[in-house]
């Protein structure tokens, strides 16, 4: 049996520390990539936050719901294609794309039912909203899928030419880099060169100018959920077929976790969301590895703390002087 | 060509605008001067789309466009340079220039109205690359002017172009506007609280008070009328 994923309630441990004896180097690295691929997650969820944040100033609770429906649409799709016979790389993609994809309407749709009738409402308002959307979404999944933990099919397979550093970088790390990296690049070349990108940045920068120069800001909204929660569903797809199990709780902690980075980051700074989250999985892998596996989420959430208290705008958050 | 008529506007339950009737003609320069909270400012949201009214009618070239979304009534032609210039400040001159012109697809109109304004403000064209928010309140009154034109508007929105700036840069500005106006024909409603400068531009004014409209006329006569003088020249 698998021990409880890092991601679910309670104590956790993702791998149990591998050998030690392996000399302090290949321990390092390991502990280094591990949290690598579980901050690059963390950075996928964390932008959904952000970029929500940056244009409409919500913080949006359902966002870890996003992710956790990403995943089971993931499971679904690889469960129906395992049973068909495809080839495992070829049901990570399709699993991928659906799961990008019915997330995405997903997260169209809450922005359109909970918090689009409340724009102009006083700000508690659709907070409140988005926290009873996270527990509706949660509880909607435990209703009709299991309150039980379901395994996830494997879908990263051991790749040969990974074979030499399988002993500190396992293939399925590498690819959550890897996809990771792809995806960020990909939005942030969406965010500085295509229309939407520039009208998001306007949006973001001032929501009442954007509309005078005849932006959509109702369609920009929408782009931004949409992108946020197809981000949200690769990090989940990825990170459950890394674990190997899902159930409908799972995006509480990653969202919090996410929440976490993108505040740590600087909320509202897409930069930031990536580098908190880096941060982030870099201080959970090693606090895990060199103090303990139960102390890895004290550290993470001490260092929120302390970025609060020293830099209370996130590490590339702005405090800007604003000329009247 | 611009009309409001019997405008009533509300934020939330407080009532902003009474009974405003406005016209606007064809080429003509417009100004609506009032106090601080006269509602000169809602005026032009409201024509925008941003706070639609309440009741009455807001009409361009002999449509309703009461009711219609803020980006569509851009797209026909009323744009606003909003008080205290709103620039982007993370986007550089240049990208706050391409936003004025967001909604238009032509290349090379774009190019032209982008060397026109660079010819008006050649300021603007040193600074090209740098963030808006870094320019000097003069330079970001001309930038948000310019990021207007780039629209190529039919009618341009003037909310207090001369607030915070310098008199000689408010002398310059109020030239740049006389000029559009004569060179590209493009009708222009200008608002202002320096009640003496927009009515030395303008070819018609329109005194507002609580919201109500109390005074119209040409604007020769309003700088010589006694209510004006004492209220708003401070003669």
């Amino acid at each position: 049996m698998r021990p409880v994923p890092w991601f679910c309630k309670g104590k956790a441990v993702r791998d149990p520390p591998r050998g030690r004896q392996d000399g302090f180097m290949e321990y390092f690295l390991q502990l280094f990539f591990g949290g690598l691929s579980r901050g690059s997650v963390y950075a996928l969820i964390a932008l959904g936050y952000t970029m929500v944040y940056g244009i409409i100033e919500l913080i949006n609770f359902a966002h870890g719901e996003i992710y956790m429906i990403g995943a089971f649409m993931g499971l679904i799709v690889a469960g129906v294609l395992t049973a068909m016979g495809w080839p495992t790389l070829s049901i990570l993609v399709i699993a991928l794309i659906i799961a990008v994809l019915y997330s995405a309407a997903y997260g169209y749709t809450v922005e359109k039912i909970a918090y689009k009738p409340l724009r102009g409402a006083p700000r508690l308002s659709p907070l409140i909203s988005a926290i009873g959307m996270s527990i509706l979404l949660q509880n909607y999944i435990m209703l009709a899928q299991t309150p039980d933990f379901l395994p996830f099919p494997r879908l990263i397979p051991d790749l040969e030419f990974m074979e030499p550093y399988a002993n500190f970088l396992a293939t399925s790390d590498l690819f959550i880099i890897v996809t990771s990296i792809a995806v960020m690049v990909a939005l942030t070349l969406f965010i500085k060169f295509t229309r939407m990108g520039k009208a998001m940045r306007a949006t973001a920068q001032n929501r009442k100018m954007a509309m005078l120069v005849g932006v959509n800001v109702d369609q920009v909204i929408s782009a931004t959920f949409i992108i946020g929660s197809a981000l949200a569903a690769v990090g989940g797809v990825l990170i459950a077929s890394h674990i190997g199990q899902i159930n409908f709780v799972i995006g509480f902690l990653a969202g919090i976790k996410a929440f976490t980075a993108a505040v740590l980051g600087g909320i509202g700074s897409i930069p930031g969301a990536v580098l908190g989250g880096l941060v982030l999985g870099w201080t959970e892998s090693f606090a895990a590895g060199y103090v303990s596996s139960d102390y890895e989420d004290v550290f993470a959430f001490l260092l929120l703390v302390l970025i609060l208290i020293f830099r209370p705008a996130g590490l590339l958050g702005k405090q800007r002087a604003q000329k009247v | 060509m611009l009309e409001l008529k019997n405008i009533d506007t509300y934020y939330g339950n407080i009532q902003a605008l009474r009974d405003v009737s406005i016209k606007v003609g064809e080429g003509e320069i417009i100004t609506l001067i009032g106090a601080n909270g006269a509602g000169k400012s809602t005026t032009l949201m409201t024509i925008c789309g941003v706070v639609p009214p309440r009741k009455g009618e807001v009409l361009f070239e002999g449509r309703v466009i009461n009711g219609v979304a803020p980006n569509k009534i851009v797209q026909q032609g009323i744009c606003q340079v909003p008080e205290g210039r709103l620039i982007f400040p993370d986007l550089t001159v240049q990208e706050n220039l391409d936003m004025g012109a967001f909604l238009r697809s032509d290349k090379e109109g774009i190019g032209r109205d982008l060397d026109q304004v660079f010819g008006l403000f050649p300021i603007l064209l040193e600074r090209r690359k740098q963030l808006g928010g870094t320019l000097s309140g003069g330079e970001q009154q001309m930038l948000a002017i310019s990021r207007a034109l780039m629209a190529r508007p039919k009618v341009l929105l003037l909310d207090e172009p001369s607030l915070g700036l310098a008199p000689l840069i408010i002398r310059q500005i109020f030239d740049i506007i006389k000029q559009i106006n004569r060179e590209s024909n493009t009708t222009i409603f200008l608002v202002e609280q320096n009640a003496n400068q927009a009515l030395k531009v303008a070819h018609r004014g329109y005194v507002m008070e609580n919201g109500r409209i109390t005074l119209e006329d040409a604007c020769d006569k309003l700088l010589a009328n006694d209510a004006v003088k004492k209220a708003y020249l401070g003669l």
